[in-house]
């Protein structure tokens, strides 16, 4: 184990598994020589060369599409899209075509491709550099998209998707590459899609969150827990395809649920895992399901003050755990 | 010596073209036929483009080079491989249709085994696709070409732009080739481009841009060679323009009535590359009236056959519908 930064374990992820697989490469703006604009990609041109880290002309859809078009024929394109607020030109070449590949051509062809773009809010990013948009893409079957909250799934998730052989999105929180550090197995270390992991075990009300806003629960269930609540919390590290299983033990382990996430709230991610329970644990439940989410505008405003309102903190996660240990 | 000799086509080289433009617009006839009979619910065709289809396939090697055609391009199809029994399995939607296994429309080609890759219905998508796959094959140190194909109403979408753009800053083994039919459904080429030819915009991206007669089953074979050629030897992309004519309406459901005259299709008509073509091949003694009539007796044999088979070839299993969202 080595204490990495959530960046590094990105970019050990990458570099181990080109090392490992000549069908690995990269392609996105910017993340040759400048090593991209957050640096997850810096001195891998070093190593392996421009070919294999390959700077883009700035056009995403193009950026998505010669990666799936690599991907067909048979390489292991890792591409970047610098904002996940930038991945809109994209979207036509990720919902039509990479979704959809192995599917319309009844397994003939498939598209072993991944797409990393940060994500997220809180670094004065203003409307287009802060979005959440794991929604967008959530409706869609032939996607898989994961968000790893700490270094070791970062690199786990990440080496993962490389390896997956369907399309995988792979939303980094920008807030997180610096701030969050953790053990990070050295070596090979994959995490498998679609398995949630519990960050604390507890028995009063449960917490279902993905993304850096497991960090804030984590930090308002330490809170609660002084103050006789105890939490059971669940990050769930895929958010395509949802954990169904752990989801509902999770519900049905306090009866009380409270989800939260960053994107705003009607038709997130949120929705659905509320419905999963409601489906498959509703006579287990002792309170209704609540939810803690971004508010329903737009995007996220660069003014401070309303930016902060945005945003989720450790203390507006803790007031909705007390309202719903108190139910 | 002949047209074809100089351009190093054998006699069996061009009898072979035209057998395919003969194949494939007796397919196009046999779908289009079928869905007025109410047997197939949706055909778009090729009709009057086999020519442009078939020059432009023949510069490529089947075995070799990669495919991303569009969903008008039955002659690439069929010289990299697909069968009459292929396409009408396509048309009916049948569980063995290569193609999807009866999931798509007719006319979205794809088969791993001939590298045609598989295509979607919103165009132009397939072009960066082309781009991504010379790009892996450089990667690998794969000498080929990428070959893909759209109309010219497609190039205004900016998968094309930003496609042609990235070969062109990497000089990468693409050959675009846009088969210009002169309408896009209804809307003709002077309400599509802002330039005279699509060919034009190459010039922007840095790398030759060719207008061909799409009528011209020679012409069209000379500049894609060129073009493949050009590509293979590291010189990067070339953006094919053929000037062509779509017989039929847009697709099974469209009406050319309301948007060009009669007069102008009859015209057209005239100008066909099948009957052009087939008469060069008379003039040349390379065909005679006898082998023409016993060549297109073969095919209708062959779409008969492959039309039975495909009719009672079985569909899949509904529940088929829920495989392979994912690798299984």
């Amino acid at each position: 184990m080595t204490v990495k930064l959530y960046i590094d374990a990105i970019r050990d992820a990458i570099q181990e598994e080109m090392r490992r697989d000549a069908s690995v490469f990269v392609l996105g703006e910017d993340v040759g020589v400048r090593g991209g604009v957050f640096r997850v990609t810096q001195g891998l041109i070093e190593e392996f060369g421009e070919a294999r880290i390959m700077d883009t002309p700035l056009a995403e859809s193009a950026i998505a599409g010669v990666a799936i078009g690599a991907a067909a024929y048979g390489m292991k394109p890792i591409a970047e899209i610098q904002f996940a607020d930038f991945i809109m030109p994209a979207m036509n070449q990720i919902i039509s075509e990479a979704a959809k590949m192995r599917y319309r051509s009844n397994n003939d062809w498939h598209c072993p491709l991944v797409i990393r773009a940060p994500y997220g809010g809180g670094v004065h990013g203003a409307l287009y550099h802060s979005q959440s948009l794991e929604a967008l893409f959530y409706h869609v079957p032939g996607l898989k998209i994961v968000m790893p909250a700490t270094a070791a799934d970062a690199k786990g998730l990440l080496t993962s998707a490389i390896r997956d052989p369907d399309p995988v999105l792979y939303f980094e929180h920008k807030g997180m590459y610096r701030l969050i550090k953790d053990d990070v197995p050295d070596g090979e270390h994959t995490v498998p899609i679609g398995k949630a992991a519990v960050r604390r075990q507890g028995a009063d009300i449960t917490v279902i969150t993905y993304g850096l806003m497991v960090h804030h629960a984590l930090e308002a269930a330490q809170e609660l827990e002084s103050e006789g609540v105890s939490t059971e919390l669940l990050d769930l590290r895929t958010v395509a395809p949802l954990d169904r299983d752990a989801i509902v033990a999770a519900a049905r382990k306090t009866g009380k649920v409270l989800i939260v996430h960053e994107d705003n709230k009607t038709g997130g991610v949120g929705a659905e895992v509320s419905a999963i329970i409601a489906e498959e644990a509703l006579f287990d439940l002792d309170a209704p399901i609540a939810r803690l989410c971004g508010p329903d505008i737009p995007a996220m405003p660069f003014s401070p003050p309303m930016e902060r309102f945005y945003m989720l903190d450790p203390d507006k996660i803790a007031a909705a755990m007390r309202r719903l240990a108190a139910f | 010596m002949s047209r074809h000799g100089e351009l190093g086509l054998s006699d069996d080289d061009v009898r072979n073209m035209y057998r395919y433009m003969l194949m494939t617009r007796a397919l196009d006839d046999r779908l289009w036929l079928l869905n007025r009979a109410g047997k197939i619910p949706f055909v778009v065709s090729c009709k009057g483009q086999e020519g442009a289809q078939v020059g432009a396939a023949f510069a490529l090697e089947a075995g070799r080079d990669y495919v991303l055609p569009y969903y008008r391009d039955l002659g690439v199809a069929l010289v990299f491989g697909q069968t009459a029994t292929d396409v009408m399995l396509s048309g009916f939607a049948k569980w063995e249709d290569p193609n999807s296994g009866g999931r798509q429309m007719p006319g979205h080609f794809g088969s791993r085994r001939h590298r045609i890759v598989t295509g979607s219905s919103p165009v132009s998508t397939q072009i960066p696709h082309a781009v991504g796959v010379a790009l892996a094959a450089r990667l690998r140190g794969e000498r080929l070409v990428a070959y893909t194909s759209f109309g010219e109403g497609s190039s205004n979408q900016g998968d094309f732009h930003e496609a042609c753009n990235f070969a062109g800053v990497h000089r990468l083994p693409v050959v675009f080739f846009c088969e210009n039919n002169g309408y896009a459904i209804s809307v003709p080429v002077k309400k599509q481009l802002g330039c005279e030819r699509v060919a034009d915009r190459a010039t922007g991206y840095g790398f030759p841009g060719v207008t061909v007669d799409g009528n011209d089953v020679l012409g069209v074979y000379s500049a894609m060679k060129e073009a493949v050629e050009r590509a293979l030897r590291g010189e990067g992309p070339t953006l094919v323009e053929a000037l062509t004519y779509r017989l039929n309406p847009h697709s099974s459901d469209d009406d050319d009535r309301v948007y060009r005259t009669r007069e102008e299709v009859e015209d057209a008509k005239n100008r066909d590359a099948v009957i052009a073509f087939g008469q060069y091949l008379q003039a040349q003694g390379v065909l005679s009236d006898e082998t023409v009539g016993d060549l297109r007796k073969e095919i209708a044999q062959l779409v008969d056959a492959a039309t039975e088979y495909a009719e009672k070839a079985s569909y899949a299993p509904p529940e088929e519908a829920l495989k392979y969202v994912y690798a299984e």
